[in-house]
Formats: structure tokens, C-alpha cells, sequence
């Protein structure tokens, strides 16, 4: 019974990126000829990648690329949550934290005087030492959260970013419900 | 005459010489048992408790047990692949080891032994400590946040009156490894560029040596840690 939703239509798929560069969406677009087929066995909601901003119908992969740095990420990722049968951590900063996570060593107060009011990029364009603080802006949290810490994540992907050839791999065996191939050669964390 | 003795390690027959410590042996029978802290020809401490198996049903270090005849040693089994995996995942958790940017990654024992478990988020949570980094020394860098305290510079780097390079700081979970700045001035290119390569982290780096190996033709990249061994 329950691969009978497969069957009555193709699987959809929604994507989003939250303290991450866009790579693992670069990666995943890395696939090359084969997101042809990829657009003949899933449909995509949200995703910067069709540019549709809020998730429309039940989704049955969400693939998380970066990882928690303010309210915002985590307002995506619980959004994501609650609307996709299964999570995907795509990437390191999905999964650690990432390059976001080396200010985690840092205050906030440190990082903002760094980005606002010391960094040789914003000298004399920044007299009045503003440091940017408004209702509208996320809060930023203490730390970088990996996904799994704020909510639960059912597959992982590493690397950074993950390999086209694993990304396929592991769409295609989730999509089609088959083993991974497991290739050692692609399994890395940088 | 060295007295011969044999041994099973997962049902598998295998021959050595008696005395021997149970990885060096395993080895030479084609069998990986997973180390980051041992140095064959050094004496072995037991630190990283990554080569734990059963001998004869009660976990222990293979790097510090010498095998004897009709011992029965468990290796790969299911408990004991996952208490070396917590034994990574701790390791992952307690440092910041970000491997995206690390100048060892790809020729990283931490990283190959954690590949070839297929480790990917640790069940522990992130500690995310604030460690330093001392780029004082002449030849070397010592990373403390990549340091997973398994004292092989401590053990195998010496200058050549034999004084210690390295060294324990501190106690408990504040422990660090020191390094003598008197010492490492004088150091040798060739002390420097061996003590970076034991390191089996990212730890000890050299100077103006970082990421001289592209992608695709490190250690690591294609074949997982212990494949040589294996037959």
C-alpha cells in the first residue's frame, strides 16, 4: 500500500537552501543530461531552482542544503518538516554546519563588528557604525545548527558539495525505492 | 627461533609469531584492524581504543594485546563496527573538524576510516569548542581544533638528543598537546615534514605545503584505508 501514491503520480520533490552557497543546488543541477530523466520520475514544489517560494501539495523528499544560522532557517526547515514524508541533509553545512559554523567560535557581537564596522570592505562607507537591527531581519541564533539538532533528518548526503554521481544515486534509489550503489569514490566531506 | 602461534580472528585461521601485537599480526595475515593512534615499531598506548575487539569474548585494544596460540579474536562484527563508528563519531563531535576546507582532507585517517564506516552526522551533538591555533613555529602549524589527543607526535617525534617536541598540557577534558618552541626552532625540515605526516589529523600541518595533491589523487580518494592489507 504504501507505494501506491507512487504509482497514482510521480513523487514530488522540494528543495531550499538555508546557511549554505548554493553548491549542493549547483551539484545537484551537476547531474547534467540526467535531470531529464530526473523530470520524468518526480515533480518539484518549492525550489530555487523552478523558483516556486512556499510549498503547495504534500511533498515526499525535501532535500535541505545549509544549515541553521538564524530564525528564518529555522522557520524553513520546521516548514519542511511538516510538509515532507522524508528529510534530506544535503552537504556538510546541512550536517555539521559547514563553513557558517566557523563563526561558532565567535560571539554575534564579534561577527557584527567584523562585517559592519571592521572589516577593510566596509571601511569609510559605514560612518555612523550601523549595525544593522530591525523587526523585519531574522535574529541570527547563538551558534550554526546542523539540521539534525533542530529537527529530524532521515537521509544524509555529505560532501561539499555532494558529488552529482551520489546525489543521483541516492534520488534515484529513494525515488524508485532500490539499494544505493554505496560507491566509495563519491562518499566525501569536502 | 621465533615461536610461531596460531589464531582465529573472525573464524578465519591465521599464523604469527608469538608476542606480536594483535594489529601487526592481523596485518600480516590480510586482516585491517582500524588505529589512529598506533605506530608500528612504536610502543603501542592504546589511546584512540579504535582497534577494540574480542579476544576470547572481552573487549580490548588489539594494539596492545600480543597474540598467543588458540586465541579467538572478533573483529568486524556488528557490535563491535558500531562502537568504533560512536568511537568517530565522538571524535567528529568533540573537535571542529571542518573537512571542507582541511589541508589534510583526502590523505586524513580520521576522515578515511570514518568514510570507510560511512559515518555522516555523529549521534552525539556538535561541541563546536573554541581551540587555537599556533602558527609561531617556523616550519609548522598546530591546529588544536583537528588535535584528537592520540599522542603519536608525542611518541615518535624526538630531536636528536631524544627530548620530546611534543608534549601533554593540562588535565581531563582541558588536555592539549604542547609544543616546545625552543625546540621546534631548531627542528629539522625533515623532523617537521615527518611529524606532520603521522599526525593522522589535520593537526600538525607544514608550512607552504597545503594542497599540493589535487583532488582525485590523494590517499584516500579512491580506495578505502586498509584495502592494501586486505586479501
Amino acid at each position: 500500500m504504501k507505494n501506491s501514491s507512487h504509482i497514482k503520480s510521480k513523487p514530488v520533490i522540494a528543495t531550499t537552501s538555508l546557511a549554505g552557497c548554493f553548491g549542493c543546488h549547483m551539484s545537484l543541477l551537476d547531474i547534467d543530461e540526467r535531470i531529464l530523466q530526473l523530470a520524468e520520475l518526480v515533480e518539484f514544489d518549492k525550489s530555487p531552482i523552478n523558483d516556486i517560494k512556499k510549498i503547495s501539495r504534500p511533498v515526499d523528499f525535501g532535500l535541505i542544503e545549509g544549515g541553521c544560522c538564524n530564525s528564518e532557517n529555522v522557520e524553513v526547515l520546521r516548514h519542511f518538516r511538516d510538509n515532507c514524508k522524508y528529510l534530506v541533509s544535503v552537504g556538510e553545512c546541512a550536517m555539521m554546519g559547514g563553513l557558517p559554523a566557523m563563526r561558532n567560535q565567535l560571539s554575534i557581537r564579534e561577527c557584527l563588528e567584523e562585517a559592519y564596522l571592521n572589516s577593510p570592505s566596509v571601511q569609510g562607507c559605514n560612518e555612523e557604525g550601523i549595525i544593522p537591527s530591525d523587526d523585519e531581519l531574522p535574529i541570527l541564533l547563538n551558534k550554526v545548527y546542523p539540521c539534525h539538532e533542530i529537527v529530524k533528518i532521515d537521509y544524509f548526503i555529505p560532501g561539499c558539495p555532494p558529488r552529482a554521481d551520489l546525489l543521483w544515486d541516492v534520488l534515484t534509489s529513494l525515488i524508485l525505492g532500490t539499494s544505493p550503489k554505496d560507491q566509495y569514490s563519491v562518499f566525501k566531506y569536502d | 627461533m621465533n615461536e610461531l602461534v596460531n589464531f582465529t580472528i573472525d573464524k578465519k585461521e591465521c599464523m604469527s609469531t608469538k608476542g606480536k601485537y594483535l594489529v601487526d599480526a592481523a596485518a600480516e595475515n590480510g586482516i585491517y584492524i582500524p588505529t589512529l593512534c598506533n605506530i608500528t615499531g612504536i610502543q603501542p598506548r592504546g589511546a584512540c581504543r579504535l582497534c577494540t575487539v574480542k579476544v576470547n569474548g572481552k573487549l580490548t585494544t588489539a594494539c596492545t594485546t600480543p597474540v598467543y596460540n588458540n586465541m579467538e579474536v572478533e573483529n568486524e562484527s556488528p557490535e563491535l563496527q558500531d562502537l568504533r563508528k560512536s568511537i568517530i563519531e565522538l571524535m567528529f563531535a568533540d573537535g571542529n573538524h571542518y573537512c571542507p576546507y582541511c589541508e589534510k582532507s583526502g590523505d586524513c585517517e580520521l576522515q578515511a576510516i570514518a568514510y570507510r564506516y560511512r559515518v555522516t552526522v555523529p549521534r552525539f551533538p556538535y561541541s563546536f569548542p573554541k581551540r587555537e591555533i599556533e602558527a609561531g613555529h617556523p616550519l609548522l602549524a598546530k591546529d588544536h581544533n583537528r588535535c584528537i589527543l592520540c599522542k603519536r607526535c608525542i611518541k615518535a617525534v624526538k630531536d636528536d638528543d631524544g627530548r620530546s617536541i611534543f608534549a601533554f598540557a593540562r588535565r581531563s577534558h582541558k588536555l592539549t598537546i604542547s609544543v616546545d618552541t625552543r625546540l621546534s626552532h631548531v627542528m629539522s625540515p625533515e623532523k617537521a615534514a615527518y611529524a606532520a605526516e603521522i599526525c593522522p589529523v589535520g593537526a600538525i600541518l607544514l608550512k607552504g605545503a597545503a594542497f599540493k595533491k589535487p583532488i582525485g589523487e590523494r590517499k584516500y580518494d579512491k580506495k578505502p584505508i586498509g584495502t592494501e592489507l586486505e586479501m
